[in-house]
C-alpha cells in the first residue's frame, strides 16, 4: 500500500465526488425551493452525455472533434430539454404529493432510456478524451490524467459559482428566500413560475455538465443515469436535503469514501481475517460503505449533516 | 363493517371475479394447449402478492417505500443460497427467508422510519440499492449473473416441481394474504396505521407511540414481499440481482397505485393490468402495421413510461380504487341526514 | 395545595428569539387557568412545550407529581395531558365516531391486536359515543369528518381530547374561527366541564376567557407580565395598557 496509490485514489475519489456534486446541486436546489424531486434528473445527465458525445463524433458545420462544441451542445441540449420537460409535465406536479412526483418522474426515466436506445442504439456510445487533455500531469512526482484534473477543476469552479450565485446575487437572495418561504417570494411580485423554470434549467444544465464530463471516462449508454442518481440521492440525504453546502461536502465525502473503500477495504481485510473470507467480504462491504455512512448519519441526524432551516 | 355480504358491491364482486378466474385459469390453459399462461400468471400473481405487501404500508400507512424489491431479493436468495448448499427443504427456505427478512426489515426500519416525506422515499431506495450491490458482489453465489436453482423447494408431503402445483400454492398465498390484510386493516393495529397516514401529529397527541406501530407495519409489509421472492425463485428456478433492481420497487408502487392505493384488492388488479399490458406490448408481433409494431415491441418500456405518467396525471384513484370510492360516496350520502 | 401542573423558569429560544422567557405557571386540580396575550406572544409555543411537541431549553415541567420535561408527546398524553389544537387536527378519512374511537383506543392498552375488528369493539364505541354526545355531535356520529362544517370540527376536536380521559386539558383557542353563536355554545360546553378537569385555556375571545377562567396569566413577548383572577387582570393598569387597551381599540 503506497502513498502514491493513496494519493491517486484520493484524486479519483475527488473526481467522482465533484461529478456527484454537479448532479446533487441541481436536484437539491430544485427540491429546496419547489419541494419537488425529479428522479429523471439522472436521465438528463444521460441525455447531456449523449448530446455531447454525438456533437463530438459527428461533423457540425464541418467541425468535428471539438470539445468546446461538444460542451455547448451537451449542456445547452440538457438545459433546453430540461425546460421543455418542466413546462410540459413537471410543473403540474409541484402541488402534488411526493408519491405523484416520484411516480411521474419514474415514468419519465423509462421514456428517456427508450428514446436514447431508439436514437443511439442499445450498446455503449464512446467519446474520446480530447487530444489536448489526453496526457497526464505530474504532481509531486505522481502522474495523473489531465482530463480527470480538469473534471475536478470544473467541479470546484461550479461549486464556487453556485456559492457566489446564492450568497451574492439577487437571484441567490430569491433562492434563499424561496427555500424558506415560497409565498413570500410570490408576494414580492416576482414571477415565481419563471424563476422555477430558470432554476430547473440551471439544475439540468449542471446535470448536462456532469454528463459531458463523464462521457469520455464512462461508457455512454441507456440507463447510465440511474445508478449515479441513486448515489446522488444518498449524497443529498446525507448532506441535508435542500442544502447546497451539504450537497457539496457530502458529495466529496461519498466520492472519496466509495473510491478509497473499494480499493483499500479488501486489502485491509486480508490483514485481519482469513484470505478466502476477506476476498468474499471485501468487495461486498466496500460496495455498501456509502449506504452504511448514510445510515449512521441519519441515525444520529435524521435531517442530514447540514439541515436546512425553514420558516 | 357490514354484517352480510353485499353481492352488488365492487368490494365483493371484483375480488371474487379475479380470484375465481385465476383459480380456473390452469384449466383453460390446459384445454387451450397454452401451458405458457400458467407460468405467466404465476409471475403476475407473485407481483400482485408483493404489491399487496407494499400497499399495506403505502396505502394504509402512508409510507412511500421505494425499496421493497430488496425483500423480493431476500426471499429469492434464501431459496438460491440454501439450494446451492444442497438444502432443498421448502420449510427451511421459508423460515430462513422470513428470519433474515424480519431482521433486515427491523434494522432498516429503525433507520428509515426516523425520517419522513421525501427523505424516507430516497433512503428506502438507497437501502434497496445497497442490497442489490451486496448480492452483485457475492461472487461465490453467482454475483452479477445470479444463481441457478436446480430443483424447486420440497415440502415433505408435496413439492413444487409441477407448474400447476406451484401456481395453486401462489394463488393460495395471494388469497391468504388478501384475507389476512382484510382483517388486519380493520383491527386495532390497522386503525393505528390508518390514523398515522391520515394525521400522525394527532395520533401522537392522542397517546399513540406511532414509531413502534409503523415499524411493525413495515416489517409485516416486507415479509409479504419476502414470501413473493421465495415464490419467484421457485417459479424461475433462479435467484438474480435483477429481482432487486430499483425499477422493480418502482413497478410495485405503480401496480399499487394503478389498482387503487389503500384499497384491499387494488394492488392485485393493478398488478394484473400492468403486467398484462407489459406482456402484450413486449410480445407484439408484426401484423397490421409492421413498422409501428416493431418499434413498439423493441421500445415498449417507453409506452409503459407514458402510461405511468398518464396514470399520475389523470387516473390517480386507480381502477379498483375508483369503484370503491364511488361506492363509499354513495354510502356516505346515505349516512348524512 | 398540590398543583396539578407546575412550570418553573421555562425558557425556549428560536435562534435569537426568546419565545418563552422564564415562565412560571401553575394549574390546580379543577382550575381553569387562561393564557392571554397579543399575537406572537408565544402562547402556542408554550402549549407545545406542555404537550411535548417542543422541548424547552431550560426549566422544568411537573405534572401530577412527576417531572415530565423530557417525556415525548404520547407519554404525556398517556399520563393525562389532553391537547386540542388551534387548527383542527382530525382524521378526515374517518367518520366522527371513528375519530373518537381512535382516541379511546389510545388509552385502553396497546394496539398490537391484529385480528379482532376494532370498529365493532363495544369497549371503544360506548365511550366514543358518550364523548360525542357530550360535545353535541350525537346525531352526526356516522358522518365522514371531511364532510363536516368548521364548527363541528372544533366540537370533534374537543370530543377526541375528552375521550382520552385527561386530567388536564390544553385547549389552544377552542373557539378559533367559530361564529358568535357557535362560540357561545362552546363556552356553555366548557362551563359544563369546569371543576372536572384542570384546564390551560389559550383564547383570544375575552368574553369567553372572563366567563370561564379562575385565573388569567398575561403573556407578552414570551414573558408572563401578570397573573391573577379575571377581576384583577381586568383592573390591572399595566395589562390594560399593554394588551386589553389595544384589543378594545382594534375592536
Amino acid at each position: 500500500m503506497s502513498i502514491e496509490l493513496l494519493i491517486v485514489q484520493l484524486l479519483n475519489g475527488l473526481q467522482y465526488g465533484v461529478l456527484l456534486f454537479l448532479l446533487a446541486a441541481g436536484l437539491t436546489l430544485v427540491f429546496g425551493i419547489m419541494n419537488f424531486v425529479n428522479l429523471a434528473h439522472g436521465s438528463l445527465y444521460m441525455m447531456g452525455a449523449y448530446f455531447a458525445a454525438w456533437a463530438y463524433n459527428n461533423p457540425i458545420f464541418g467541425i468535428q472533434g471539438s470539445f468546446i462544441l461538444a460542451a455547448i451542445v451537451g449542456i445547452g441540449g440538457s438545459i433546453i430539454l430540461g425546460i421543455v420537460v418542466e413546462r410540459l409535465v413537471l410543473f403540474t406536479l409541484y402541488e402534488r404529493d411526493h408519491l405523484d412526483q416520484v411516480l411521474a418522474t419514474f415514468g419519465l426515466i423509462l421514456v428517456f432510456n427508450e428514446v436514447a436506445r431508439f436514437i443511439w442504439g442499445p450498446s455503449s456510445y464512446y467519446m474520446e478524451v480530447p487530444e489536448k487533455l489526453s496526457g497526464s500531469i505530474n504532481l509531486l512526482g505522481i502522474d495523473y490524467p489531465a482530463y480527470r484534473f480538469m473534471i475536478i477543476g470544473v467541479g470546484l469552479l461550479v461549486a464556487l459559482g453556485m456559492f457566489l450565485l446564492i450568497q451574492k446575487t439577487r437571484i441567490g437572495m430569491l433562492i434563499r428566500a424561496g427555500a424558506s418561504n415560497a409565498t413570500m417570494v410570490g408576494a414580492l411580485g416576482i414571477n415565481i413560475k419563471l424563476l422555477n423554470t430558470l432554476l430547473f434549467g440551471l439544475g439540468t444544465g449542471l446535470a448536462g455538465v456532469a454528463g459531458l464530463m463523464a462521457g469520455p471516462i464512462l461508457s455512454v449508454q441507456p440507463g447510465m443515469g440511474e445508478p449515479i442518481l441513486i448515489v446522488t440521492l444518498v449524497v443529498i440525504v446525507t448532506g441535508g436535503i435542500g442544502s447546497i453546502r451539504g450537497a457539496f461536502f457530502a458529495a466529496l465525502i461519498v466520492g472519496v469514501i466509495d473510491t478509497i473503500g473499494r480499493v483499500f477495504l479488501p486489502i485491509l481485510l486480508t490483514t485481519m481475517v482469513e484470505k478466502s473470507l476477506a476476498q468474499a467480504a471485501g468487495p461486498a462491504t466496500a460496495s455498501m460503505l456509502i449506504y452504511l455512512l448514510m445510515a449512521v448519519v441519519l441515525a444520529f441526524k435524521p435531517q442530514g449533516l447540514f439541515p436546512v432551516k425553514h420558516g | 363493517m357490514k354484517p352480510t355480504v353485499n353481492f352488488t358491491s365492487p368490494r365483493f364482486y371484483v375480488p371474487a371475479l379475479f380470484l375465481g378466474a385465476l383459480a380456473l385459469l390452469p384449466v383453460y390453459a390446459m384445454l387451450a394447449h397454452q401451458p405458457f399462461y400458467v407460468t405467466l400468471f404465476s409471475r403476475i400473481m407473485i407481483f400482485a402478492l408483493a404489491a399487496l405487501g407494499l400497499n399495506f404500508i403505502l396505502g394504509y400507512g402512508g409510507l412511500v417505500s421505494f425499496g421493497h424489491a430488496l425483500y423480493l431479493g431476500v426471499g429469492a436468495y434464501a431459496v438460491g443460497i440454501l439450494s446451492f448448499h444442497g438444502i432443498t427443504n421448502g420449510w427451511l427456505h421459508l423460515v430462513a427467508a422470513l428470519v433474515v427478512g424480519i431482521l433486515l426489515a427491523a434494522l432498516i426500519g429503525v433507520v428509515v422510519l426516523r425520517t419522513s416525506g421525501m427523505t424516507f422515499i430516497m433512503i428506502t431506495l438507497a437501502f434497496a440499492q445497497m442490497g442489490y450491490f451486496f448480492v452483485v458482489s457475492l461472487k461465490s453465489y453467482g454475483g452479477d449473473d445470479g444463481l441457478t436453482i436446480d430443483n424447486r423447494s420440497t415440502f415433505g408431503l408435496f413439492d413444487l416441481a409441477s407448474n400447476t402445483v406451484l401456481y395453486y400454492v401462489i394463488l393460495a398465498f395471494l388469497a391468504a394474504v388478501f384475507f389476512l390484510f382484510g382483517s388486519l386493516v380493520e383491527s386495532r393495529f390497522g386503525m393505528v396505521l390508518r390514523g398515522v397516514k391520515s394525521n400522525e401529529r394527532r395520533m401522537l397527541a392522542l397517546g399513540f407511540p406511532t414509531f413502534r406501530y409503523k415499524l411493525v407495519g413495515y416489517i409485516i409489509s416486507a415479509q409479504v414481499c419476502v414470501i413473493a421472492g421465495f415464490l419467484l425463485a421457485n417459479l424461475t428456478k433462479f435467484a438474480s440481482p435483477s429481482y432487486m433492481v430499483w425499477q422493480v420497487s418502482g413497478d410495485l408502487i405503480v401496480m399499487a397505485v394503478l389498482g387503487g392505493m389503500g384499497t384491499l384488492f387494488g394492488p392485485v388488479v393493478g398488478a394484473v393490468v400492468y403486467l398484462v399490458v407489459e406482456e402484450f406490448l413486449s410480445s407484439l408481433t408484426p401484423g397490421w402495421f409492421p413498422k409501428v409494431e416493431e418499434v413498439l415491441n423493441k421500445h415498449w418500456l417507453a409506452l409503459m413510461g407514458i402510461f405511468v405518467i398518464a396514470m399520475v396525471l389523470g387516473f390517480r384513484k386507480g381502477f379498483y380504487g375508483y369503484l370503491v370510492e364511488r361506492e363509499l360516496k354513495k354510502e356516505a350520502g346515505r349516512a348524512q341526514p | 395545595m398540590n398543583a396539578l401542573l407546575s412550570i418553573e423558569k421555562l425558557v425556549k429560544r428560536f435562534g435569537g428569539l426568546t419565545a418563552t422567557d422564564r415562565v412560571d405557571f401553575t394549574v390546580a386540580p379543577g382550575e381553569v387557568h387562561a393564557i392571554i396575550g397579543p399575537n406572537g406572544a408565544g402562547k402556542t409555543t408554550l402549549i407545545s412545550q406542555l404537550a411535548g411537541e417542543l422541548h424547552p431549553d431550560e426549566g422544568s415541567i411537573h405534572f401530577d407529581g412527576r417531572d415530565i420535561s423530557r417525556l415525548g408527546v404520547p407519554a404525556r398524553s398517556l399520563l393525562g395531558l389532553g391537547r386540542s389544537y388551534q387548527i383542527s387536527q382530525i382524521f378526515r378519512d374517518f367518520s366522527a365516531l371513528q375519530n373518537v374511537m381512535l382516541a379511546v383506543q389510545a388509552h385502553t392498552g396497546h394496539s398490537f391486536s391484529f385480528f379482532k375488528p376494532a370498529l365493532k369493539e363495544a369497549a371503544l364505541i360506548a365511550p366514543a359515543e358518550a364523548a360525542l354526545r357530550q360535545v353535541g355531535l350525537a346525531n352526526r356520529m356516522h358522518v365522514p369528518a371531511a364532510a363536516m362544517a368548521h364548527g363541528e370540527h372544533r366540537q370533534l376536536e374537543l370530543a377526541m381530547t375528552l375521550a382520552t380521559n385527561p386530567k388536564l386539558l390544553l385547549l389552544d383557542e377552542p373557539m378559533a374561527g367559530m361564529s358568535q353563536a357557535e362560540s357561545e355554545e362552546m363556552v356553555q360546553l366548557l362551563k359544563g366541564l369546569k371543576g372536572k378537569y384542570g384546564v390551560v385555556l389559550v383564547e383570544h375571545d375575552m368574553d369567553a376567557v372572563f366567563a370561564l377562567a379562575d385565573r388569567v396569566s398575561v403573556l407578552v413577548y414570551g414573558r408572563v407580565v401578570a397573573t391573577g383572577t379575571p377581576e384583577e387582570i381586568r383592573n390591572n393598569p399595566e395589562v390594560r395598557e399593554a394588551y386589553l387597551g389595544d384589543q378594545e381599540e382594534s375592536v
